[in-house]
């Protein structure tokens, strides 16, 4: 189906299964445990060995022996995969680094060896007793040191309009100020995990990743071997944010090891490999220069970004949202990537808006202050209905003002004293923030195939993945929206490369495209369907089970009484993206306690007022908000990779060290979808919500402790250490 | 995880011989520390005794009006106890300030005690690190420094003791009891427990190999307000920045000494042991600011823990003012 024009009233409109709070289909096989992942997946082959990852013990450097002997002759040990072992290996497009280095060791803990044995516990063993020498290499580890070499990104190029230099030096009223953002980690709850097993030339993958077509061709460009030899199968990932996007060490070596060993291996990264192993977020510096007149009104908006990455890396897009959150005829953006050895940096949770608007939300507050206006006036009085870049693109939607005024009402932001360190509770100082959020939807094709049987049970079946995020329930509900039958005659099958090829799971495009995908699939078995059951003059109507049209109904399961029916088909889109800007938007409000004596920050309430088209699922399109919204709270108080400059790697790489929210960090969380439908997005009339739900959280939570207590951190996290030495006398 | 070979101990003095006779032999308790520790090789027992089977898991009133924890009782166990919670306040808040729901159901007073740092240079085996490979070196100096420690630290560690109970029991003035390997007991007092590093980060304790913790003592109530207020970057489930245990009798306002009696304090957080100076007790009525000048003189911290000096002088002085009220 090409999608070229803006959706008129199609069945979706119906709205009787779609947009309903519904529970997750596949909740009972999560909430009891029986939902198979990756790892657990005992029964799909026989004969499972067990391998264990090596990750290099320097930063950067070369391998100068490995001796494998007491590894070899260790109890249960099958083979040891190494990239000498491994033969001549290729790439991935998505990967930056090799996934199994040597004898070039290109960033910490890189897998260097996988030892298969026959039990898990003698693999990690046996991989403690390979002996590795190295030549150390000195490195880059320091994005601030590594900054002034730092050059213009391949494919980014500077943007703007006007005249920003000019326009900020005349501006009345000026802000010019840098910001830095931290590495962080995506910190999933299920490890990056897959079992390989090899049948002739042809390789099952069963394993968590997000993106079942980039995987097939990743795996088979870095094995050197045909696509239509790879399965991939991923069913069930538990959490993913990005880290789960591209085919990782576990993967490549599940499938070296099978090889090697002739039968399935199963490997799974440790917790402590994860960190240095896989992608994270990278750090930023960021500049942002704004320039105002009295009045408020935006006359120059500013902002550059520097980031770090492997050499061929990629930088963080921090200045993104910049480009078309607020007016201002001049305007300028900037990405500098640097040259640094840490691991491979790469896409979390919104890359580029969740630290960008860190930044700019933050530079948002100073100038509202510096204006002497209320912060949601001033982002009100520079909104803008178009790209402010390129004027004849408007917004398809674009409701930012709504979500904070109706935010403001909710949160009860008239009691907000706009005088820092005003309000003290006990031993708490107590501050409001707010904060726009803000979010690019994409557009990309997604295909699925619909069966109908005999019974009238409805299968979709898709290379889409359901990270955690309700993907299976909402697919599910726009098939039974769509061919008019009870969700629970509809079965939902996901992540395997033997499916049509959809989306996948990433940068809050899942639900708006897989969605179309599936609808596309389904229009197409009800044109089947009618014209099997002798529908032809009209189109007729599918609802409760029946097809029908001017008084004459037939069930539906009878178009498949001599024999299933199938359709495949899929979205595609035309050129709408491009002639209108299609972006989400929220409203962040937070309200934060800290302890005048410690400094401690601790939320009190948080909410978030989200404009994002059509809402599929309220229910877990609020559970994805709630979630981000957690999610930015690490980010402003705690999440951070801290670097040894010297060593090159990420000290903190584990659960310990690497501090998310808990329980007690999270307070009363509330979330309002304000009833918006976009009829450019696509025939869903849907956007994304899961990382929106991110984008504008940490400044938020940045301008609450501002105004609990005067002082303003531009460095993330805000720790207590920040903020101690500004705290008033303890009486 | 190294292969290791198990048994259940007949008696401590049994647990005791054994594990001082057996070439590379660990107790094992709850395990929560231990276990962590053996699937990153960090620890590699070659035999492991179990001494959960030996009860020692009773709290009973001494003859002198204190309590004796047995060595097994679980943290939660001991937080709850009405005892406890009546006449030791600042240990029951101590242990339910510490790890979580699942771990302190587990976790035993004497393993309490004996778990090892939370430096992340320990935990990383590729790093040097003077405590997990004598002669090693410190990889932390220079390194990421924020959690550890300011004060008692040495040229070759700096990690601190991750324990919350400790610090209550320090201030306690607890007792360990021990069996040693011959039979014979002794009273260990907590203040003794714990070595500072110097030279020899790796030995953390005084108990001779194969000592066995039988007990813990308290002495007779002291009474006053007991607070235990633990700082950390989240509000659960996460070690102490910095961790204050008092004791403090307010005087009611009227002796001149800024409404407190007498007080005791001990940090966690910030050394290798649960860090108290008495000396510096007799400073409280003067306030945090003298209290901790003290407390903390000769801190050789690093820039990236600094703060923790203002810290504690910060949450003493809240703790003080929460005493009094």
């Amino acid at each position: 189906m090409k999608f070229d024009t803006p959706a008129g009233t199609n069945p979706i409109d119906q709205l009787t299964v779609v947009g309903k709070p519904t529970d997750r289909i596949d909740g009972p096989l999560k909430t009891t445990g029986t939902a198979p992942y990756a790892y657990e997946r005992h029964d799909v082959v026989a004969g499972q060995a067990y391998g264990h990852v090596l990750g290099a013990a320097i930063a950067k450097g070369r391998i100068t022996r490995m001796d494998m002997a007491d590894a070899q002759a260790a109890p249960g040990v099958i083979t040891i995969v190494t990239a000498e072992t491994a033969g001549p290996l290729g790439k991935g497009k998505w990967n930056t680094a090799k996934l199994l280095g040597g004898p070039d060791i290109q960033h910490y803990h890189q897998a260097v060896a996988l030892v298969v044995a026959e039990t898990f516990e003698q693999a990690r063993d046996a991989a403690s007793l390979i002996k590795v020498d190295y030549q150390a290499e000195p490195g880059a580890y320091d994005l601030a040191a590594a900054r002034e070499g730092a050059t213009e990104a391949k494919g980014e190029p500077d943007t703007g309009a006007g005249d920003f230099h000019s326009a900020f030096a005349a501006a009345p009223v000026q802000l010019d100020a840098t910001y830095t953002t931290p590495d962080q980690s995506h910190a999933m709850m299920e490890p990056h995990a897959s079992i390989a097993a090899w049948n002739g030339d042809k390789l099952t993958l069963w394993t968590a990743n997000q993106m079942i077509r980039w995987g097939v061709k990743d795996v088979a460009q870095t094995l050197n071997i045909p696509e239509e030899n790879i399965r991939l199968i991923s069913p069930y990932i538990g959490g993913g944010f990005g880290g789960k996007l591209f085919v990782r060490s576990d993967a490549l070596l599940a499938a070296l090891g099978a090889k090697a060993a002739g039968r399935p291996v199963k490997v799974a990264l440790h917790r402590p490999l994860i960190v240095n192993n896989t992608t994270h977020r990278p750090a930023t510096i960021q500049r942002i220069r704004i320039g105002a007149t009295k009045d408020g009104k935006i006359t120059a908006i500013g902002h550059e970004s520097w980031s770090g990455d492997l050499p061929d890396g990629k930088p963080e897009t921090a200045v993104q949202q910049t480009r078309l959150l607020y007016a201002g005829a001049n305007r300028l953006t900037a990405m500098r990537l640097a040259v640094l050895d840490l691991p491979e940096g790469n896409a979390m949770r919104a890359p580029g808006e969740a630290p960008g608007l860190m930044a700019l939300e933050i530079a948002m507050d100073e100038m509202a202050e510096k204006l002497g206006m209320d912060p949601i006036q001033f982002r009100i009085l520079n909104d803008t209905q178009v790209d402010p870049e390129k004027p004849g693109r408007p917004f398809s939607q674009r409701q930012l003002i709504a979500c904070l005024q109706q935010g403001a009402e909710r949160f009860g932001w008239a009691r907000r004293k706009p005088t820092p360190a005003s309000v003290r509770e006990g031993r708490w100082l107590v501050g409001m923030g707010v904060a726009a959020g803000f979010r690019n939807n994409l557009v990309t094709k997604s295909a699925a195939r619909v069966r109908l049987d005999g019974q009238g049970v409805v299968t979709v079946e898709t290379d889409m993945t359901d990270i955690g995020t309700g993907t299976y329930t909402i697919i599910a509900q726009t098939a039974a929206e769509t061919m008019g039958v009870p969700l629970d005659k509809v079965v939902v099958r996901l992540g395997d490369s033997r499916f049509p090829v959809s989306c996948g799971s990433g940068g809050q495009w899942g639900a708006n495209n897989a969605t179309a995908g599936v609808y596309a699939a389904c229009m197409t078995l009800r044109q089947a369907v009618a014209q099997k059951l002798g529908f032809n003059a009209t189109e007729p109507r599918f609802a409760d089970g029946q097809v029908s049209s001017g008084g004459h109904a037939v069930p539906l399961a009878l178009a498949a009484k001599d024999g299933e029916m199938a359709a495949e088909d899929g979205i595609e889109y035309a050129d709408l993206h491009k002639r209108y800007q299609q972006s989400t938007f929220a409203g962040h409000f937070v309200e934060v306690g800290v302890d005048a004596a410690t400094g401690e920050v601790r939320l009190r309430r948080m909410l978030a007022v989200c404009a994002a088209g059509r809402i599929l699922n309220p229910k877990s399109a609020r559970s994805q908000v709630i979630g981000a919204m957690t999610m930015g709270a690490g980010a402003a108080l705690m999440e951070e990779l801290a670097v040894d400059k010297r060593r090159g790697f990420f000290v903190n790489h584990d659960l310990a060290g690497y501090e998310v929210p808990a329980h007690a960090d999270i307070p009363h969380q509330e979330v309002i979808f304000l009833d918006e439908v976009d009829p450019i997005s696509s025939p869903m009339k849907a956007k994304g919500v899961g990382e929106l739900g991110i984008c504008g959280v940490g400044a938020a939570v940045a301008n609450a402790i501002y105004n609990a207590t005067g002082v303003r951190v531009r460095d993330y996290p805000i720790t207590l250490d920040k903020l101690l030495d500004h705290l008033p006398e303890i009486a | 995880m190294r292969p290791f070979t198990y048994e259940r101990a007949a008696s401590p003095a049994d647990a005791a011989a054994k594990a001082a006779s057996i070439p590379g032999a660990h107790f094992i308790a709850g395990g929560t520390n231990l276990l962590d520790l053996m699937k990153l090789q960090i620890e590699t027992p070659a035999h492991l005794i179990d001494v959960n089977g030996l009860g020692l898991d009773t709290i009973e009133e001494t003859p002198d009006g204190g309590l004796r924890i047995g060595a097994l009782v679980r943290n939660t166990d001991l937080a709850a106890d009405a005892r406890v919670r009546r006449h030791y306040g600042v240990l029951s808040r101590a242990l339910v300030a510490g790890a979580s729901g699942q771990l302190r159901n587990v976790a035993t007073t004497a393993g309490n005690l004996l778990q090892r740092t939370r430096c992340p240079y320990f935990y990383d085996p590729n790093q040097p690190c003077n405590k997990r490979q004598p002669g090693s070196g410190c990889s932390a100096i220079g390194g990421v420094t924020r959690s550890l420690g300011v004060i008692g630290t040495s040229n070759a560690c700096i990690a601190t003791h991750p324990s919350d109970m400790a610090v209550a029991m320090r201030v306690l003035d607890a007792t360990v009891e021990t069996v040693r390997p011959d039979g014979g007991s002794r009273a260990i007092p907590i203040a003794d427990l714990h070595r500072l590093p110097g030279d020899a980060p790796h030995v953390e304790t005084v108990l001779e190999r194969g000592e066995l913790i039988t007990a813990v003592t308290l002495p007779r109530p002291v009474g006053g307000a007991q607070l235990y207020h633990k700082v950390r970057d989240r509000a659960s489930y996460a070690f102490a920045l910095v961790s204050v245990a008092a004791i403090v009798q307010p005087d009611g306002g009227d002796g001149g000494g800024n409404g407190i009696a007498w007080g005791r304090v001990a940090l966690g957080g910030v050394a290798p042991k649960p860090w108290r100076v008495e000396a510096a007790e007799a400073h409280l009525k003067q306030g945090a600011k003298q209290t901790t000048a003290l407390l903390l003189a000769g801190a050789r911290p690093t820039p990236d823990n600094a703060f923790k000096i203002k810290l504690a002088e910060r949450t003493l002085a809240a703790v003080l003012r929460e005493a009094r009220a």
